[in-house]
């Protein structure tokens, strides 16, 4: 009988253990630094701007206001601050860009957070006028929906703990154990390309983080560039290792067939690029590497 | 179909991954459910006491949270270390048994006192009373709601997709990686789960035919 009690208070215990977790989850998300405010931006609003034959376009216009399909949960590329609800980024910076372009200055600029799985049916279904949030053109997705870009090129890379001196490259996975998120390419690449290596997924690649601190796993594997991201913001417990071991060209995603809209994003990217740079250099830039902006596929 | 033919690896791993859940699971959930509902009719108080703490606490705590803590909470207590499919199952059948547990006890509660009373009468003890009177006639009278806390708990493995269990729930974000339209990926998950659920109805009807209790 005593013993049976016992059990039942572990159990509070354990209980108790639920809830300090999920208030203590709530409390982490915030995450002190952010990635610099965009200050002034090193573009203007277009004046009086006119695209024939874009249906996209023309919804924007009889809107009043850009919808905007972004990602919020990634630090130095799409980050919403939970406490001032603002977004910044660099997919951020490169979306108002665009939306300047169009003539609407970024108070008529409406964030659509959005996750992976449902990029490609908030384009079809006309949710959102274009999306920028770390977007792999594949040819698979072009089926589906049209790329503007590339504007940026990188790769599945590692993250790990700033004293792990086990993993150096991607070579050295063997045995170890890898998170990313859930069913993602960069998860898939490792099953189907690194056989002995351990996986783990999460919903999120902060839960992965969390774990690659708390020791769950050994490195943390996606888009160089969102690794980057979160060195960036704890640069005394994590670094990034290696160079990337695949090729991600991110695009704009537009709704397919609009064929307008995409040269008209692709021309801006192909005259803009002093205008890239100077974002480039106020986000992701500040971790220290120097990148030049890749040529745009117009195909 | 091309979704589903062309991406039958995820599918099959997927939904067999979720039956493993839900079979591993709703035996564990049974048979720790019936003994908690024993414990929740029993004549000693601070048994009684216990199961209804636990009922409480258990059922009204998110699954999500259920889920989690022992996905993320448990390996930082530094007991046993277990995979995440096991820490899923260990999760979902401790809720599940809570719903099991108010699902027998009131199928304990449809059956006439005077039965007790009678085991009693001729000497049976408690546990007798129980098992050979009570229990096999509650679990009669309580197919249709078991029934239901099955489907909700097949429903419910899907929940584990979020660390790393990869069953049914992880089918859609794998298809829309590999660049499959997200909607056909989801109506197929939908029609399979629909047809598994088909099946389970069909075991129901068919054991309340059997022991439809005669009054």
């Amino acid at each position: 009988m005593k013993a049976f009690i016992t059990r039942r208070k572990s159990l509070l215990v354990a209980a108790s253990a639920v809830l300090a977790l999920s208030l203590s989850a709530c409390g982490g998300s915030g995450g002190g630094s952010t990635a610099p405010s965009s200050g002034s931006a090193p573009f203007t609003v277009a004046q009086n701007v006119s695209i024939t034959g874009s249906p996209t376009f023309d919804t924007i216009k009889s809107n009043g206001k850009v919808r905007i399909g972004v990602k919020q949960d990634q630090p130095g590329l799409g980050f919403k601050d939970a406490a001032t609800g603002e977004y910044s980024g660099f997919d951020i910076q490169i979306a108002q860009w665009i939306a300047a372009s169009l003539g609407f200055s970024q108070d008529k600029i409406e964030y659509k957070p959005i996750p992976s799985a449902n990029r490609e049916s908030a384009i079809t279904n006309g949710d959102i006028d274009y999306y920028v949030g770390t977007y792999s053109i594949t040819d698979k997705r072009k089926q589906l929906i049209d790329f503007a870009g590339p504007y940026f090129v990188t790769g599945q890379g590692l993250l790990v703990k700033k004293d792990n001196t086990s993993i150096n490259s991607e070579k050295d996975l063997s045995g170890k154990n890898v998170c990313s998120a859930t069913g993602s390419t960069p998860i898939q690449n490792i099953k189907a390309n690194f056989p002995s290596t351990k996986t783990t997924e999460f919903d999120t690649y902060s839960q992965c983080v969390e774990a690659l601190k708390s020791g769950q796993v050994d490195a943390v594997t996606t888009d160089q560039a969102i690794l980057l991201g979160y060195a960036a913001q704890e640069p005394d417990s994590l670094k990034v290792v290696g160079q990337p071991f695949t090729v991600e060209k991110y695009g704009v995603g537009l709704k397919k067939g609009d064929t307008a809209l995409r040269q008209f994003i692709n021309k801006m990217f192909t005259d803009g690029g002093s205008t890239w740079q100077k974002i480039y250099d106020s986000t992701l830039g500040q971790s220290g590497t120097k990148v030049t902006q890749p040529a745009v596929d117009n195909y | 179909m091309n979704t589903l033919l062309n991406n039958s690896d995820l599918f099959i791993t997927g939904f067999r991954n979720t039956l493993i859940l839900f079979f591993f699971a709703g035996v564990f959930a049974l048979i720790l459910g019936t003994i908690v509902a024993t414990l929740r009719v029993s004549p000693i108080p601070a048994m009684r006491a216990a199961a209804t703490l636990y009922i409480n606490v258990v059922r009204n705590t998110p699954l999500t949270l259920v889920l989690f803590f022992f996905a993320l909470g448990y390996p930082k207590l530094g007991l046993v270390e277990i995979d995440f499919m096991t820490a899923a199952t260990v999760g979902l059948s401790l809720y599940t048994a809570t719903y099991v547990a108010e699902a027998v006890r009131s199928g304990i509660n449809t059956v006439p006192v005077g039965q007790a009373e009678a085991a009693r009468a001729i000497g049976l003890t408690f546990t007798q009373t129980l098992t050979v009177v009570i229990l096999p006639q509650a679990f009669r009278a309580v197919i249709p709601p078991m029934f239901s806390v099955f489907i909700a708990l097949l429903k419910n493995t899907t929940v584990a997709a979020g660390f790393s269990v990869a069953e049914a729930g992880a089918i859609r974000s794998n298809l829309s990686e590999r660049g499959e339209p997200a909607m056909a990926g989801l109506l197929w998950v939908a029609l399979i789960f629909v047809l598994i659920v088909f099946i389970l109805s069909f075991a129901q009807r068919k054991l309340e035919k059997k022991w439809k209790v005669a009054r």
